[in-house]
């Protein structure tokens, strides 16, 4: 047993953030929930370059065919980053549903997808914006056309109603479903460590009382408390990645779901009123939370699956 | 990174489940806590070390198996997971052993740790005092050079085992000038010497589970201070990130809470509105093991136990009280009547205060983890 992640993914999630330290992702993010793609898709395909869409399509598509852990890597990057758009749909479910030369396109970071999984995922993420649009029924799989668009709690998530078309083919949404709930994790557990990397950050600057609000302990024990149940989530979202348990994923979406809030609640607190503001980056993160919590499956979904999974 | 045991942690495994299977009372032991209970708990010890399995991560030569870290933490998963009795000896094996390891002579090794090994000699440990709880730096009790030694003179407090113990560790102050930290020494003494009192005192179950301690003038001699005399705290440090982060708690004994909590609510025909604090529970004890799993792999690869350690001790602390209250409720009525669930709630209880409290662990992760200021 080694669990810890190797060079090469400490590597890759490194080049992940330099590319998207020196983006102005905040501001793709602002744009992109005013219906303005340009910049999301810009950094779309800079990621792509660097491998990120190609991990989970198969190589005779030109993909990677890279493992679940690899995938949990960039998935906790793009959440760190808040990079706006149907990522999960697109690079984590749509290549577990299909088996199409499609996913060439979504390889090289041509192809954006939206994948509608009722119950657990109602509506269509930027359905305005994919060029693939796919509705899972049970285990048939149906084209799907947007109707309605719905305003998310989150501005940067675009959701569309699912009006259903023509049905393209059977797939097992099991595994597809598994990877969706666990890159929502990835992405949700690392939304959390930003914010709390940005309420520490805030609280050795912000002074009040002649001194950082960061020495006053009652500060320090909120911040304490996030800091556990983030870094307790965490091994929960690797290992859910190396057994992809009905288990182990719904643990990992539940702990990394209640760790994220418990960030995004103390983070707005240790901010006060700066960061209830819509132009501070934390409400970015902290509706994104919020949203994320109850899709791809509510945390009492996902608990019931680890009782009866015990 | 992977989850899979290679041929020799899993051989030990089935090995270690097979011994217990076989061995572990059919009938709960006493209480350790009791003068009956600390005897029986005694032989379970020596047999388990006949079995060469009661301190299965240490060189062969003191008793031990030379296992590694990992196949310690199966180990604890088995143990708990067959209900084996708690280890009266944990003080000792867990606390002190782990300094001698580091910072003891190789006398000190051979003389004391294949006895502690066996349960011959249970130890306590003897930081606390009356005025200094979480401020242990604060202690009075001290040390004075004598021929030969030291005398020392002062009280403990809250010592754990320490009714029936043989041997206690502690800081003492042998420098009354030099400034808190500093001046401090480590030494092990014998609670049968002469100047020595013990005054056992009942805990929250009426069992006398510590006790104070009063010294009056008891000699020790210079081969029991351990590292440096006035070089105590530096000594002291390791031993308490040894206790809060890996050794005290192993992720086993909540698991084996966990699985048994959740058996627990399907018994009592999944009650509504609890499923959501059992299944936390279990999660909880899920990431506890995995967390373990990384914080081994990592010091495998050479890293060092650091002040995340607080983080460790935090998160289960907590874990332990929810799992017990979330139990307790589930039981309603019953749950009075226990004793199963209600020992191990009592005992969850002392968890956010001992080995530093939640408060002072919470200031640690904030200052050392995250960097605030002080
Ligand atoms: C079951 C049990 C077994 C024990 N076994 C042993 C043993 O074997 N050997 C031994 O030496 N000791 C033992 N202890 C003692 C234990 O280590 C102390 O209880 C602990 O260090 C806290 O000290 P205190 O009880 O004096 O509380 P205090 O330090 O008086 O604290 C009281 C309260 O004030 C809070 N507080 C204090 N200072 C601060 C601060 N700076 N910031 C925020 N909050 C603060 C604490 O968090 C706590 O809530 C044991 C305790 C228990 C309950």
């Amino acid at each position: 047993m080694k669990f810890l992640l190797s060079e090469e993914q400490e590597r890759f999630a490194a080049s992940l953030d330099d590319l998207l330290t020196s983006r102005e992702v905040d501001s793709a993010t602002r744009a992109w929930a005013r219906g303005e793609h340009d910049e999301g898709r810009k950094l779309w395909r800079e990621l792509a370059e660097i491998g990120v869409t190609a991990l989970g399509v198969p190589e005779r598509y030109d993909g990677l065919g890279a493992s679940d852990l690899d995938l949990v890597v960039a998935f906790d990057r793009l959440g760190y980053h808040a990079v706006p758009g149907p990522w999960t749909d697109t690079v984590a479910v749509l290549p577990a549903l299909l088996d199409d030369e499609l996913l060439a396109g979504v390889a090289a970071g041509e192809t954006l997808a939206s994948v509608a999984f009722p119950p657990h995922v109602p509506y269509a993420l930027d359905a305005d914006v994919a060029d693939t649009r796919v509705a899972v029924d049970g285990t048939g799989l149906h084209v799907f056309h947007p109707a309605t668009r719905l305003s998310s709690v989150d501005g940067a998530r675009r959701l569309f109603r699912v009006e259903p078309g023509e049905r393209i083919g059977e797939a097992d949404p099991a595994r597809a479903f598994e990877l969706g709930a666990l890159a929502t994790a990835a992405y949700l557990l690392s939304a959390g460590r930003w914010l709390l990397d940005a309420s520490v950050e805030h609280a050795k600057q912000r002074h009040q009382y002649g001194k950082p609000i960061g020495s006053f302990q009652a500060v320090k024990h909120l911040l304490a408390d996030v800091v556990t149940e983030l870094e307790l989530a965490r091994p929960l979202v690797h290992a859910a990645a190396l057994t992809l348990t009905a288990r182990d994923v719904s643990a990992a979406k539940v702990a990394a779901g209640r760790a994220a809030h418990l960030a995004a609640r103390t983070g707005l607190q240790v901010h006060g009123a700066i960061g209830y503001t819509g132009e501070h980056p934390l409400g970015l993160r902290l509706t994104k939370v919020r949203a994320l919590l109850g899709a791809w499956g509510t945390p009492a979904f996902h608990r019931a699956r680890v009782l009866e999974a015990t | 990174m992977d989850l899979d045991l290679d041929d020799r942690a899993a051989g030990f495994r089935d090995e270690v489940r097979a011994w217990l299977a076989e061995n572990v009372p059919k009938t709960p032991l006493a209480s350790f806590d009791t003068a009956t209970g600390f005897e029986e708990h005694r032989a379970w010890e020596a047999k388990l070390a006949d079995a060469r399995l009661s301190v299965v991560s240490w060189p062969e030569e003191f008793g031990g198996q030379d296992r590694t870290l990992l196949e310690w933490v199966l180990f604890e998963e088995e143990y708990y997971a067959a209900r084996a009795p708690g280890r009266v000896s944990q003080n000792g094996i867990f606390m002190l052993a782990p300094t001698l390891f580091s910072h003891g002579t190789d006398e000190q090794r051979h003389r004391i740790l294949p006895a502690m090994a066996r349960g011959q000699e249970i130890w306590a440990q003897a930081w606390s005092e009356p005025e200094a709880g979480s401020d242990i730096a604060a202690l009075r009790s001290t040390a004075r050079r004598t021929e030969g030694g030291w005398l020392l003179t002062g009280q403990k407090t809250w010592s754990s085992r320490a009714s029936f113990a043989d041997r206690a560790f502690g800081l003492f102050r042998s420098d009354p000038e030099a400034r808190r930290h500093h001046g401090l020494t480590y030494v092990m003494v014998d609670l049968r010497a002469e100047g020595v009192t013990v005054r056992p005192i009942p805990q929250l179950d009426g069992e006398p589970g510590f006790a104070e301690l009063f010294f009056d003038d008891v000699f020790v001699p210079d081969r029991d201070v351990i590292g440096e005399p006035g070089e105590g705290w530096r000594v002291a440090m390791t031993t308490a990130n040894n206790e809060r982060g890996l050794s005290l708690r192993s992720p086993g004994r909540f698991l084996a809470a966990a699985d048994a909590l959740v058996r627990e609510w399907r018994d009592a025909g999944r009650p509504a509105g609890t499923a959501e604090r059992v299944a936390d529970a279990w999660i909880g004890a899920r990431a506890y093991q995995l967390y373990t799993f990384g914080t081994v792999s990592r010091l495998e690869a050479g890293g060092k136990l650091g002040p995340e350690s607080s983080v460790n001790k935090l998160f289960w602390s907590r874990l332990d009280v929810d799992l017990h209250e979330t139990a307790l409720d589930l039981l309603g009525p019953e749950a009075e009547v226990g004793p199963e669930w209600t020992d191990g709630w009592l005992f969850s209880l002392a968890g956010p205060i001992y080995g530093g409290t939640d408060q002072i662990q919470r200031s640690t992760v904030a200052e050392r983890v995250l960097g605030l200021p002080r």
